[in-house]
């Protein structure tokens, strides 16, 4: 059957959507599950500025998931029914470790002080379960979810890669947001993460084309195979410029704080754009295909219109709520 | 024989049931409180008088905790229905996909990113956009209810679509939103929030004053809630009645099962109290007002009532709905009481006599309870169809194991105890600690830096 008209571009956009979605969601919960991973067992006035570097905005990174999931359910429902069926015990070790994390948030500030470390405890383990529980997931969606040890062994490795790639951004992130000791050792653990995660996306390059004959042809079999090139060659050109920079930290007058943010952020992109063109334009990799999963262009539409008006509105006030908390972080005060 | 009807439909039913019992709790609390805390600050720039910031500032403490906990409670949701329900979203997912997806798009984000500003941004935003931020959390919230609920009607009362292939595909999302039973269950939704809030309130302030705050913010906050609730239960009344009316015309077994009316009858007494009993088919030691039932539900001594006969095997069970209603509606007469006599008393002698404090002490959670009971009433008394004449809840629900179920459960379950105890131990804690202290060096810098004419 050939598609045409509305069949054929409406699962085009949707899939665009989600998969913008994902990525937004990855780079600003990235970085504050990130920050929650990183938070050290000493030193409490450092958790609280991290925290409070992540206060105003945790709520509404998360929400980016939220809609990913929502939109994979609006438009392709069958898709998102097998995924949730095969992925039930990571999402359901993903959902304790956001409902850990979301309650241990409030609940450190105003529990009574004796019980303040618990909840920086569960803050660290609710992001950390979040964080590698995700990883897990991509690695058994990438593995078509099938049952071998070798899927499981790439899930696990994945589960590492994502969580160092989540450190690696909150990392990054307070670079930016913090100042004096803490924005230091924010440097070092950068650092750190950054090896560790360019080290597991050298393996899931490597191995993801191994194992799928498919994506091994996409990626060298074609004609454009040296115009793909482009996309390792800067990701690494970026791992670089992150780990130079913070080599030499810290700058006076704060010099390029934001760099190893903007290119973390750079690197995550380049890896979406590099995921996305090996399994476009599979919902399910090696099962089934965007126009196969669907739904009814009458649901679709009535979505379309309202996200057309209203994602730029909401990109509009993102960027307000950023610039109203512009700057260092400083402590938190509720009026 | 327990264990052999622990089945993967049974757990899942066990689960959604406790995500949803717990989740409800928040938003009944979150949608009504942030209406106040907009009245105080609009009163706060209005009046200049610190006092109203002061009821501000304390209330969105629980403001915050209360919502961090609904988010948490809404994300576990928004996963169930595709881990456990996959059926659900196969058949209706063209409708309910789009609804969920309008609330996060018009209702999430909003709250979501203005929240932060709300809480935290107080020193870095004018007052107006401080109020605005406030005012746009207050329309999310509500906007969350609207589309919830609208999805949650449509599934007691599904309109505007046609089966095609086994799927519900829409042929007017008009009236798939604005579906026979919305209007009113919004309604009774939006009052029973308030209710909750009002009486929430009176119950943490009463608790103030009892431990000897005598700031007056907590009497202000006292007042406030008893006002609040005196005003909104008989308007609740009203729109439970109306609700009730509706959901008779549309969804008449859930009112037998509600009523346990067994079998059809005119002038159709109301049941007080009864041991309603599925396998005689009858009531024990009940005890009646003749054509009571049939005066309130269709508003004529000798109405019919259709009874529970008609709807062989396709009738919810009888018990839960039953006792659920007569909980909910207690709970209301009770709380009719107790807010007129608190009003009475307040307006008469400007104080409340201490066994009126510990009585509203004790109605802390009363919405809650109402809440919950009254949502059981209508969920349950859906069953045995999930969508009402499209798709059964049995037919929707996942074919994973039972054993990886019993796993997830568990954990929820345990997590949700642990997190009630947590969040209603700090609520009382923090109650105590704005007792304890007493800033008013801080309130001063507050009102500097909250003045609009100082501002800069």
């Amino acid at each position: 059957m050939e598609l045409t008209g509305e069949a054929y571009w409406l699962p085009i956009i949707f899939i665009s959507l989600m998969g913008l979605s994902f990525l937004i969601y990855a780079v600003l919960d990235g970085y504050d599950l990130g920050v929650g991973i990183l938070l050290p067992a000493d030193a409490e006035k450092e958790r609280d500025i991290m925290i409070a570097s992540i206060g105003p905005f945790w709520d509404a990174n998360e929400t980016w998931l939220v809609l990913g999931v929502g939109l994979l359910l609006i438009a392709f429902p069958s898709a998102h029914s097998l995924i949730l069926y095969h992925l039930y015990v990571p999402v359901t070790v993903m959902i304790i470790g956001l409902i850990l994390r979301g309650v241990a948030f409030d609940f450190r500030a105003k529990a009574p002080a004796d019980h303040k470390d618990l909840w920086d405890k569960c803050f660290k383990a609710g992001s950390l379960m979040a964080a590698s529980s995700q990883g897990f997931m991509l690695g058994m969606y990438v593995m078509g979810f099938d049952n071998s040890w070798q899927a499981w062994l790439f899930s696990g490795l994945s589960a590492v890669c994502v969580t160092a790639g989540f450190s690696f951004i909150g990392g990054a992130w307070l670079v930016l947001k913090t100042e004096g000791e803490l924005q230091l050792k924010a440097a070092r653990w950068t650092r750190r993460c950054g090896i560790l995660t360019a080290v597991g996306i050298v393996a899931v390059s490597i191995v993801n084309p191994l194992i799928s004959p498919g994506i091994f042809e996409k990626w060298f079999g074609s004609p454009v195979a040296l115009l793909l090139m482009v996309i390792p060659v800067v990701c690494l050109l970026a791992f670089v410029l992150v780990d130079r920079y913070l080599a030499k930290f810290p700058y006076q007058h704060d010099f390029g704080s934001w760099i190893p943010l903007a290119s973390v952020a750079l690197i995550f992109l380049l890896c979406f754009i590099g995921l996305g063109y090996s399994f476009f334009p599979d919902v399910v990799p090696g099962q089934i295909d965007i126009w196969q999963a669907a739904s009814a262009p009458e649901a679709l539409w009535f979505i379309l219109y309202g996200t057309v008006i209203v994602l730029p509105t909401i990109l509009f006030y993102t960027v307000f709520a950023y610039r109203v908390f512009w700057g260092k972080a400083t402590h938190l005060n509720y009026y | 024989m327990l264990f052999e009807s622990l089945d993967t439909l049974m757990l899942s039913r066990i689960q959604f049931a406790a995500n949803i019992s717990f989740h409800i709790l928040f938003p009944a609390i979150n949608i009504a409180l942030c209406w106040f805390l907009f009245f105080f600050r609009i009163q706060y720039n209005r009046t200049q008088d610190e006092i109203w910031m002061r009821c501000y500032r304390f209330w969105i403490k629980i403001f915050a905790l209360s919502f961090a906990l609904g988010v948490v409670g809404g994300i576990t949701m928004s996963f169930q229905f595709g881990t456990n329900w996959p059926g659900y979203m196969e058949t209706v997912g063209t409708i309910a996909g789009p609804l969920l997806g309008y609330e996060i798009l018009t209702a999430f984000f909003l709250e979501a990113t203005f929240l932060g500003v709300m809480l935290f941004g107080v020193n870095r935003v004018s007052a107006r956009v401080h109020t605005f931020a406030t005012g746009l959390v207050t329309v999310g919230t509500s906007l969350s209810a609207f589309w919830i609920l609208a999805l949650n009607s449509w599934m007691q009362t599904p309109a505007g679509f046609e089966m095609r292939d086994g799927v519900a595909i829409p042929t007017s999302w008009v009236e798939v939103i604005f579906n026979p039973s919305f209007p009113y269950r919004l309604a009774h939704m939006l009052a029973a929030s308030g209710l909750t809030v009002a009486f929430l309130i009176a119950g943490i302030s009463a608790y103030r004053l009892l431990k000897g705050d005598h700031k007056p913010a907590p009497r202000l906050a006292l007042k406030v809630g008893i006002t609040a609730a005196a005003l909104f239960i008989p308007i609740q009344f009203v729109l439970g009645d109306l609700h009730g009316l509706n959901t008779l015309k549309h969804q008449p077994a859930k009112v037998a099962a509600m009523e346990a009316v067994w079998h059809t009858e005119k002038g159709a007494p109301l049941v007080l109290f009864a041991i309603p009993d599925e396998k005689t088919q009858t009531n024990h030691f009940a005890i009646e007002i003749p054509k009571l039932a049939s005066l309130i539900l269709t508003h004529d001594m000798d109405g019919e009532i259709r009874g529970l006969n008609e709807f062989e095997g396709l009738h919810p069970p009888v018990k839960p709905v039953f006792y659920g209603f007569r909980i909910m509606v207690g709970i209301g007469a009770l709380m009719l009481l107790v807010s007129w006599v608190a009003c009475w008393q307040l307006y008469r002698n400007k104080e409340l006599p201490r066994w009126m404090l510990k009585v509203l002490l004790g109605m802390t959670f009363s919405g809650w309870a109402a809440s919950i009971a009254g949502w059981y009433v209508t969920e349950i008394g859906r069953q045995p169809w999930l969508v009402s004449g499209v798709l059964k809840t049995a037919d929707a629900v996942t074919s994973i194991g039972a054993p990886y179920v019993a796993m997830s459960l568990t954990f929820y379950i345990v997590l949700y105890v642990v997190l009630m105890f947590a969040y209603m131990r700090t609520l009382f804690l923090m109650a105590r600690k704005s007792v304890l202290v007493d800033r008013p060096e801080e309130v001063e810098t507050l009102q500097d830096k909250l003045n609009p004419l100082t501002q800069h």
